[in-house]
């Protein structure tokens, strides 16, 4: 027989408020095998941990139920306070009181208490099957992944590489520096985007800890914590990068001109190219999907009809290095690593989904990113603000905001953070170029949070003049050289229109091409946005619900570049805290296989997602299955599926769920 | 029995990644539903064992709900699709041992959508209201 003890934690007035706790404690005074009952008012707290220790040794308690929040957020807590009392610490059970009673039926207080009785009756049932697990130890590999190399990723990438422990930092652009590259100024400061960030991306390509591997992407990851194997494709470069000196000879000669992706097609580059003047690495990559050559090699190798593109190989021959190497093929680098930071960043909106703003089909319309490219010295026009479709400076600047951002219609919900303040800081600069611009901006409201945020959006209205208009615009349309906005003041009460040279949509932030692929690649939650969940929204951003694996920046969420950067810091102390472990323990919670039952036919091992099961021969000539360990993920797929009974789920077996059910007709 | 008076009994097995965090999203946002269900914590949809719910129909359940994460969106890569197939098959069983299907309600619902799992439990809930307590149909001994 075993000897359960039952707490009951109030939490504060959450679960006390709505459960009658004292009947529940009677209640389950009855149950079999409870020997000691006991309630408190903050079972989590050091002095509520402390009963709970007491009470299990005086009483030789060998089995506990806690009645309180949910197991999701204190089972941890509470297999702590069991095992310092000497007791297995899975051997407990959590009987969620509080998100899945208190919480839900608080208009009811009768019906609370009569399932609070019941939930306890089902954990009661359960731990009395609990058994004593044990976890197993496993090795660590010291290297860390950091997928994206935005400035989270930077910032977390040299945080390890500084603490000593060796980075592999995987981008998928032929550079790093992500979107704040792109931008010109930051808010609140107005400081130099690229001058602040360059200096990081340059330490980052020179750290001797970190290994760059640009224009590359993660195809594939196996393993757990502690060991991970990634396979990374790398895509070709048909540059020898040991070789190159980054002279720009190539990028200046090549002839094949294509939009610039970095320029958002504002601006052209060639074929053989770095991104922009600061990339790091500072060496270039030819598009294969644009260079006149390889069309040539194709051209020639399909043995296609007529005459063949030009050869061209001005590059080849040009490069004082000898660098340009047609060899090169894509390939797939598998490497090890202890532990994995995604940070993969953002897009904005694709706003061609409003029509009401022209679809895309007025070249003045233009998103904010796009205005930064415009601004920037270093940007397609030298910094000149000028409308793309004539070259002419603007005189009137329309801003639209939430534009992709708090729109049920288009499926975003979220704010985007940002948008506010960027666009009062578009508005300030508009007005230092050029003193006779006169900006207008409709917005939704004013989200200024942050440390000198709202001063700086009213330094905007007050010293530069930026009239804020409250409502949406409703139509775009062009006449003559002028865009005509029409839109509402919804504070004045009526419609205004406003003939515009420049209409600038403040698109909203939204997660990078592929990263829900990446999610399902890598085993991380993702939102219905496709943004990862973090393990919890408060308590643990950066981490998730995969051991190893930790978020920065805006994979997770709209982020402003100081969070961003923190994050990285943050999941980079994570890694290092991983890593200055000796050795790993593993989740004892696996499936296991009854040899005496098992017939050998291999079901189990068809259907395991992460290939834990092999067969074996035993001595007599019997195959079985056999778990192994430290693949196993607890799923309990073999156990729903065994014909015979024989695998059985540590923590969550047969015997235990089905006493749960029972239970409750006990 | 009035109809209006009939409280089903209902057992809802939750994935840990996806329904029960849901479950308790739910919670955290005080969205309220009919407390007549006892959610039993599973790793994975894909754990659930067909047994399982007949065992809680043998019992006498009204009902039982099965919620994993959404298809393309489990934890463990592939469980709730073994799920999806095992409950299909399993629904044509329960018609063939007496019990009506509809008594059976597979969902999925994720680790954010705590208000769609409130209206899961509370239709699924009013869905057993209507269809009234089980008929003495015996399952096993």
């Amino acid at each position: 027989m075993a000897r359960i003890g039952v707490f009951i934690c109030h939490c504060g007035t959450n679960i006390g408020g709505v459960v009658d706790i004292p009947r529940v404690l009677e209640a389950a005074k009855e149950m079999p095998q409870v020997v000691f009952v006991d309630g408190n008012k903050y079972t989590c707290s050091e002095p509520g941990q402390a009963s709970v220790r007491e009470a299990i040794i005086e009483n030789q308690l060998d089995k506990v139920v806690i009645g309180s929040c949910s197991p999701r957020m204190h089972e941890r807590t509470f297999r702590n306070t069991v095992a310092s009392a000497g007791l297995n610490p899975y051997l407990l059970e959590i009987a969620n009181l509080r998100e899945h009673c208190s919480w839900v039926h608080g208009y009811d207080k009768e019906e609370a208490t009569a399932k609070a009785i019941e939930l306890i009756k089902m954990a009661v049932a359960k731990v009395s099957r609990h058994e004593a697990l044990f976890p197993k130890e496993a090795g660590i590999t010291k290297r860390a992944l950091v997928i994206g190399g935005g400035v989270a990723g930077s910032q977390a990438a040299l945080d390890i590489a500084n603490a000593g422990y060796e980075v592999v930092l995987v981008e998928r652009e032929p550079t790093i520096g992500g979107r704040m590259a792109q931008l010109d100024k930051t808010f609140p400061t107005l400081d130099c985007s690229a001058c602040i960030l360059a200096p990081k991306m340059v330490d980052v390509g020179q750290h001797p800890n970190i290994t760059l591997r640009t224009y590359a992407e993660v195809r594939k990851v196996g393993g757990f914590v502690g060991n991970f194997e990634v396979e990374i494709l790398q895509r070709a470069k048909m540059v020898d990068h040991t070789k190159c000196t980054g002279c720009g000879t190539c990028w200046d000669k090549c002839p094949e001109k294509v939009d610039s992706e970095f320029d958002l097609g504002l601006g052209k580059r060639t074929a053989i190219y770095i991104p922009f003047p600061q990339a790091v690495p500072p060496k270039p990559v030819i598009d294969t999907d644009h260079c006149r050559h390889i069309k040539y090699r194709q051209f020639m190798e399909e043995g296609g009809e007529g005459k063949p593109p030009p050869k061209c190989l001005i590059c080849e021959k040009l490069c004082p290095a000898e660098a340009i190497d047609w060899s090169q093929q894509d390939e797939i680098i598998t490497e090890k690593f202890g532990a994995i930071v995604v940070a993969t960043g953002f897009k904005t909106f694709d706003y061609t989904a409003y029509e009401e703003f022209g679809g895309g089909r007025y070249p003045d319309v233009i998103t904010s990113l796009q205005l930064e490219r415009l601004m920037n010295a270093a940007g397609p026009t030298d910094g000149e603000v000028v409308r793309p479709s004539d070259g002419a400076h603007p005189k009137t600047v329309v801003f639209i905001s939430c534009v992709g951002s708090r729109d049920e219609r288009k499926q975003r919900s979220y704010c985007s953070k940002v948008c506010c303040m960027y666009m009062a800081k578009h508005a300030i600069m508009l007005k230092e170029h050029d003193p006779d611009v006169q900006c207008y901006i409709f917005y939704i409201d004013i989200r200024a949070g942050g440390k000198d945020f709202d001063e700086f959006a009213r330094r905007a209205q007050e010293e530069y003049g930026a009239l804020y208009l409250r409502g949406r615009v409703s139509k775009i349309y062009q006449d003559c050289k002028k865009l005509i906005v029409l839109g509402e003041d919804t504070l004045m009460g009526r419609p205004v229109e406003i003939p515009a040279d420049l209409v600038v949509l403040a698109t909203g932030i939204e997660p990078s091409d592929g990263a829900a692929e990446l999610a399902q690649t890598i085993n991380i939650s993702y939102d219905t946005h496709n943004f990862f969940v973090e393990a919890h929204v408060k308590l643990r951003p950066v981490e998730t619900q995969m051991d190893g694996i930790f978020l920065a920046g805006c994979c997770v969420g709209p982020r402003d570049i100081p969070e961003s950067v923190a994050q990285g810091s943050a999941a980079a102390s994570k890694v290092t805290d991983l890593f200055s472990q000796e050795r790993l323990v593993t989740d004892p919670m696996v499936a296991v296989i009854d040899a005496m039952k098992c017939t050998g036919c291999m079901l189990c091992a068809t259907i395991c997602p992460f290939n834990a099961i092999d067969s074996q021969t035993t001595r007599d000539g019997r195959i079985m299955a056999v778990v192994n360990e430290s693949l196993c993920k607890g799923c309990g797929l073999c156990t729903a599926a065994c014909r015979p009974g024989a695998a059985n789920l540590r923590g969550f077996t047969q015997q235990q769920l089905l006493a749960e059910v029972t239970s409750l007709w006990q | 029995m009035a109809v209006e008076d009939f409280q089903p009994r209902m057992v809802g097995f939750l994935c840990n990644w996806c329904s029960y965090a849901g479950a308790d999203m739910a919670g955290t946002s005080r969205m309220s539903y009919p407390p007549n269900i006892r959610i039993i914590r599973v790793p994975c949809s894909g754990r659930v064992d067909p047994l399982l719910i007949v065992k809680a129909f043998q019992q006498g359940a009204d009902g039982v709900l099965v919620a994993g994460c959404h298809p393309g969106d489990c934890h463990y890569v592939e469980g709730n699709y073994y799920a999806r197939r095992r409950l299909a098959l399993f629904r044509l069983l329960l018609e063939f041992i007496g019990i009506d299907p509809r008594r059976l309600c597979v969902e999925w619902v994720s680790a954010v959508e705590g208000k769609r799992f409130s209206q899961v439990v509370t239709s699924f809930t009013e869905e057993l209201v209507r269809l009234g307590p089980r008929s003495e149909v015996q399952v096993g001994a």
